[in-house]
């Protein structure tokens, strides 16, 4: 039988740790080995343990360097880092971890997370990108001028479907869900001015 | 996991201080402040109020968990339910947006008209949305929960419609958010920013509270009748 991956939990609260270490107790692929409750010496333990994921909540990173997890451990190139969230964490920083696992999930989800993550970890994906293609930027000024999909579409030479891509991208990127939202957005980012609204 | 809920021997000075937010719902009900060490029972009788429909509200308030019983609930706590719903309408309309539309009009003029006269409108679509949906629930939803408790029933009409309905209200309260942290240029007024994006947070969350009321209170109820 294969080895069952080696976890490291780091996790301040002693009855969440518990309970973590509780339901993979009996898990024939995962075992985890050491709890921390801070991550002071985390990088120490990363050396001595060699785990194979490394579960964080996410809430106990320094919060300034929040969003460099994948810098932080990049160095552990054999180790996936999963959130592990207990409280709101915002979808950027989460982003960053080969898998979210939440305080509600149950076991079996859990251990599907986990499974997700050591396959995650060795597509390094790219960067995600907050600025907006030329192309997005296009769907957006025709999107503010109060085009439907199909105008866009013909517009611009795309399928349907490609605009209706383009334009989850826009509203993924800006946070911007409405039409007059985006409207608003174009005029200060001086892609439309005030005469082109109709 | 059954996570505490508030309950009628509380005192209701306690419960507040568990959960400030509740502040807002006094005034829906009545009730003034200087209640003393009066518990929630105490206090919904002196003012005729039903305690279980009283905590409800207050535990969908406060418990993301929470899902009421509706099934205690009786005929007789519709007419609370329906000027609960009503006195909030009012707040966030005469009290809240009034107020956000003051401040962001001072805002959309330090902007300059370029800039100024987008937010301005989008602010006006916004508060017309909401002035629609509000009238849509007085003036439809309302009149029929009313017809109901007649016995009177309505083929055209169900609670159902009103559940379908998705107004984009929240979605525009978020946007105005991000344009005014992310987009609007930096020089513009800070301070004032910072006031109206307090004051929009706080009317978002209220709203949001005041449709789950809706959904886990209110629509449940109705259908229980309508089966009858």
């Amino acid at each position: 039988m294969k080895r069952q991956s080696k976890i490291l939990l780091v996790e301040s609260s002693p009855i969440i740790a518990a309970g973590f270490t509780y339901l993979l107790s009996d898990s024939i692929y995962f075992e985890v080995v050491r709890v921390l409750d801070a991550l002071d010496k985390l990088h120490e333990k990363i050396h001595a343990i060699k785990p194979d994921i490394l579960v964080v909540n996410p809430s106990l990173m320094d919060y300034s360097k929040r969003y460099m997890v994948k810098s932080m451990f990049r160095e552990y190139k054999d180790t996936a880092v999963v959130a592990f969230v207990t409280t709101y964490v915002e979808q950027a920083v989460l982003k960053q971890y080969h898998a979210v696992i939440e305080i509600d999930d149950t076991k079996q989800k859990i251990e599907s997370k986990l499974h997700d993550a050591l396959l995650d970890k060795n597509n390094n994906e790219p960067k995600e990108n907050y600025e907006l293609s030329d192309r997005e930027k296009d769907v957006l000024i025709a999107v503010a001028k109060g085009k439907t999909n199909k105008e866009i579409a013909d517009e611009l030479c795309l399928s349907i479907h490609t605009v209706i891509t383009h334009r989850k991208n826009i509203n993924r990127k800006t946070g911007i869900k409405t039409i007059s939202g985006l409207t608003v957005y174009a005029l200060l980012n001086n892609l439309i001015d005030e005469s082109s609204v109709k | 996991m059954k996570p505490l809920l508030f309950t009628e021997n509380m005192k209701l000075a306690d419960v507040i201080n568990a959960n400030h937010h509740l502040i807002l719902i006094l005034n829906r009900f009545g009730i003034k402040f200087g209640f003393g060490e009066k518990t929630v029972a105490e206090v919904c009788e002196t003012y005729h109020i039903s305690t279980s429909f009283f905590l409800m509200v207050c535990n969908v308030y406060s418990f993301k968990h929470y899902q009421p019983n509706t099934s205690v609930l009786a005929l007789s706590d519709i007419p609370f339910l329906i000027s609960y719903l009503q006195l909030s309408h009012h707040y966030y309309l005469n009290e809240r947006l009034s107020l956000i539309k003051d401040s962001l009009y001072k805002i959309a003029k330090g902007a300059g008209t370029k800039y100024g006269t987008s937010l301005q409108v989008f602010f006006d679509e916004y508060e017309q949305e909401v002035i629609e949906h509000f009238d849509y629930e007085e003036k439809t939803v309302f009149p029929y929960i009313a017809q109901l408790m007649k016995g009177e029933k309505n083929t055209d009409y169900s609670i159902d419609c009103f559940r379908s309905i998705h107004s984009n209200i929240e979605d525009k309260l978020s946007d105005l958010i991000s344009i005014l942290i992310k987009y609007l240029p930096s020089d513009i007024m800070h301070n004032e920013r910072v006031e109206v994006l307090n004051d929009i947070f706080h009317l978002t969350e209220d709203l949001n509270k005041h449709s789950l009321i809706e959904e886990k209170i209110l629509v449940p109820f109705v259908e229980s009748l309508e089966k009858e």
